[in-house]
């Protein structure tokens, strides 16, 4: 597809940035070589650490304080971008490199309407006048495909969707007409179904203008998605580099092999739930939201969970899956009752707890136990962890002793080091702070766990152990577990049953085997073709297996 | 915490202060040793000039009193006044700010509308007023310091524990059992401390302040020196006797910035951006 194959718009040659002295290594990448030629899509593809978003920042001269560039040469179109001093980099910088970065509301100026951060793409540059800016921005939400570009381009950030804003981002980047597009992560704070427009929009815009991507990503099957070529990265260092087919089949490098192996294949689980009883019954659980409302305007209502019902056995694990703003959430939060929900039954065992004092919803609390979401949110900064996970056992009355001993035992139950206790969070890493909030979430016996996306915030290889980990335990303990996830490769994976929700209604919900196979609801096939890399699973499966 | 040290002292002007500070202490605790006599004491004639007689290197007011050992003692109700109305003020806004913070709804709101009650009065005013009602004594000062000191001090409190009620954590400390009062002070208040640190210093700096104009108006205790009645008293002789006003304002000036230089000091030595930096 490209014309002139043999000149590289990019090359990168033995790329080393130094890190401060003091970090854990001496340089966030070394020897980093790779090139993208004309209308190419190179993925750059690594966990969290790997050098990967260091190694485009350095394309871009956007190095953060205190590192630089220690050797190495970056030459776009025979220019060494490297040795370009800061004037010479701004005029490079949009006109002939495009950007798109991860998260598109910060990326946007919230207080400036869209029409008018397009337009400043040319001022910034001295081109075109206001009436031709104006226009062109025009043309440009035009061709990323936002609706009513006309009223958009008055719009500001906020009034758009994330989807719609990362378009922004895109129309953005490509005003210039650069040869070089670099997309940090530009899909990771999308939902599925957005994601997948957001990769197709890219190809074709690259198509059509015959742009080279450098496209940076964690997500294998975003690669398999967009890329040509794959580079992989590991702790700074390039591990493995190859057509993009070749590396996702047949995986030379030891530690691609895992992380492919480490992906969710989305294959349902085909061994059917053991006929236990019911620990938990959910009837038209009900959570409507109001806000705004004044003297003069009716409220805003909106239904985050909309006559929910499902059953949940011992030993049974739920999954509820679904994109942001479905719900999902909402109600995991319900059935632990952090939020209140306005009407339905819950029954734990039989019993009603709909209706409860905060005193007598103490009483059952402690068999219904969450994991959260965010290790570093999740677990208090300034309380060691051996309290932090004794909190719940001191509080219900155990003696601060025994409450103790036991969390060094589970500690070492979710594959920690005992002497964790008298550490604080943050000497833990992501993953291994997700166990600590595991073996909280164990420290009352509960007999159901609600993990709300509990390993969204993890590297690909770290997620699957946690999920091991989480099987593990419920097989060990014999627990329900209530999976809460926007991915539907892990809820596959994991899951028994799978409950689909969109704007707070169950959708669809079944064996996962039947729902991920067979899928009746509309909404539940476009979510499973919207999985990146749908194509290659068997690739994946064969790799794995 | 010793990161904590190495990020403060980072801040050359933070250092200054806190060994201004810190001067300004020690000379408050030993005045009764470098002067062992009363301050309001006549010990020579009225408006020596400073410089002029060695052994009152500062000079003697308008009645013969020496000014050196009137700025000694004057320290000491400066800080006294300037901490315990801190602590005071503290003591009334943390527990407000914090309820008000981790209930919110109606519980918010009437705390809120009852702090913006305070809030809406002109402080000095309010000062001023209470300190005529409750005659002025070392006690009613403190009081009324602390009563206008407050308000701050339980919106910046409620602010912070908004921000931490919606972190995880507090939610896990819920599923846990915990009741509210052990969230709030044992999970909550020990993740909003460094504002209130830095607020505090900048507290007492403020206290400083308001109790030497209070002082100035004749409204200070009558049986304790302090920098304001100093400068109050002067201000007749202001072109006779430049040095009775001049120099304890600025011992009120140097005192109020240093503990400010201390208060930024301290903000950005507990700021977890800047923590990040050194890491």
């Amino acid at each position: 597809m490209s014309d002139t194959p043999d000149i590289p718009v990019l090359a990168v040659e033995k790329l080393a940035i130094a890190l401060p002295a003091g970090a854990d290594r001496l340089y966030a990448v070394e020897h980093v070589s790779f090139e993208i030629r004309r209308g190419e899509t190179l993925a750059i593809v690594g966990e969290s650490g790997s050098g990967k978003s260091m190694s485009a920042n350095a394309v871009m001269g956007l190095l953060p304080p205190a590192t630089r560039v220690a050797e190495g040469a970056a030459l776009l179109e025979g220019t060494d971008l490297l040795k370009l001093d800061a004037e010479a980099m701004r005029g490079i910088r949009g006109r002939r490199i495009g950007m798109i970065f991860q998260e598109p509301m910060t990326a946007l100026d919230p207080l400036m309407r869209i029409g008018a951060q397009i337009a400043e793409v040319f001022e910034a540059h001295g081109l075109l006048t206001p009436p031709e800016r104006r226009a062109r921005a025009l043309a440009l939400l035009e061709e990323v495909g936002i609706p009513e570009p006309e009223r958009a381009i008055h719009a500001y950030p906020f009034q758009l969707s994330g989807g719609q804003r990362q378009r922004v981002v895109i129309a953005m980047a490509l005003a210039l007409d650069p040869v070089l597009l670099i997309a940090d992560e530009p899909t990771t704070a999308l939902d599925v179904t957005t994601q997948a427009q957001i990769l197709k929009l890219i190809r074709d815009l690259q198509h059509k203008h015959g742009t080279a991507v450098m496209f940076i990503t964690h997500d294998f099957g975003v690669v398999a998605d967009i890329a040509d070529r794959v580079v992989v990265m590991r702790q700074g260092r390039v591990v493995e580099t190859g057509p993009a087919a070749q590396v996702l089949s047949a995986p030379s490098h030891e530690y691609t092999q895992a992380l492919i192996a480490a992906i969710p294949t989305g294959r349902g689980a085909a061994a059917p739930p053991p006929a236990k009883e019911v620990v938990l019954a959910v009837r038209d659980l009900t959570k409507t939201y109001r806000s705004g409302g004044g003297l003069f305007r009716p409220a805003r209502v909106v239904p985050a969970v909309k006559g929910v019902s499902f059953e949940l056995k011992r030993g049974e694990t739920l999954g509820v899956v679904g994109e942001s703003g479905s719900g999902k959430s909402t109600l995991g939060r319900c059935l632990v009752r952090l939020i209140e929900p306005d009407s339905g039954s819950i029954r734990l065992d039989g019993h009603e707890t709909m209706g409860q004092s905060a005193g007598e919803m103490r009483l059952w609390r402690r068999r219904m136990q969450m994991v959260f979401q965010d290790p570093y949110g999740s677990l208090n900064p300034r309380t060691r962890i051996g309290r932090i996970i004794a909190e719940g056992p001191i509080a219900a009355g155990v003696p601060v002793k025994d409450a103790l001993r036991k969390a060094g035992e589970l500690l070492a139950m979710v594959g920690l080091d005992a002497s964790a206790v008298d550490r604080f969070p943050h000497e833990f890493s992501g993953g291994q702070r997700q166990r600590i909030g595991i073996a909280r979430a164990l420290a009352l016996d509960p007999e159901i766990i609600i993990a709300d996306e509990a390993v969204s915030a993890l590297d690909v290889s770290i997620q699957a152990q946690v999920l091991a980990l989480l099987a593990d335990l419920k097989a060990r303990l014999d627990l329900a577990l209530i999976f809460i996830t926007h991915d539907l490769r892990v809820a596959a994976t994991i899951c028994d049953t799978v409950a689909v929700m969109r704007k707070g209604e169950v959708v669809e919900m079944g064996p996962a085997a039947d729902v991920f196979g067979n899928p009746q609801h509309d909404y539940t096939r476009r979510l499973i073709a919207a999985i990146p890399g749908r194509a290659e699973g068997d690739a994946f499966a064969q790799a794995a297996g | 915490m010793k990161g904590f040290w190495s990020r403060f002292c980072r801040h050359k002007a933070a250092v200054v202060g806190l060994i201004v500070v810190a001067l300004v202490l020690i000379i408050a605790l030993i005045a009764p040793l470098l002067y062992p006599v009363s301050p309001w004491k006549m010990v020579q004639r009225p408006f020596l000039p400073p410089f002029a007689n060695p052994n009152f290197p500062l000079g003697t007011d308008t009645l013969g009193r020496n000014v050196a050992s009137g700025l000694a003692y004057g320290a000491r109700v400066s800080l006294l006044i300037g901490t315990v109305s801190t602590l005071v003020a503290l003591a009334v806004g943390v527990p407000i700010g914090a309820l008000a913070g981790y209930f919110g709804g109606w519980v918010d709101d009437l705390l809120m509308r009852f702090t913006e009650f305070f809030q809406t009065v002109p402080s000095f005013a309010l000062a001023i007023v209470l300190v005529a009602i409750f005659q002025p004594s070392l006690v009613s000062i403190i009081i009324a310091i602390a009563i206008v000191g407050w308000p701050p001090v339980a919106r910046l409190v409620r602010g912070e524990v908004m921000a931490q009620r919606k972190r995880e954590y507090v939610e896990a400390a819920i599923l846990a059992g915990q009741s509210d009062l052990t969230i709030i002070t044992r999970q909550i208040l020990p993740n909003v401390v460094s504002p209130i640190v830095v607020l505090a210093s900048l507290m007492v700096a403020s206290a400083i302040l308001l109790e030497s104009s209070l002082s100035f108006l004749g409204l200070g205790d009558p049986s304790v020196m302090s920098w304001g009645y100093m400068v109050g008293a002067a201000r007749t002789v202001v072109r006779q006797a430049w040095w009775l006003s001049v120099l304890p304002g600025v011992a009120i000036l140097i005192s109020v910035l240093a503990l400010n230089l201390v208060g930024e000091g301290l903000a950005e030595a507990l700021d977890p951006r800047s923590a990040r930096d050194a890491a």
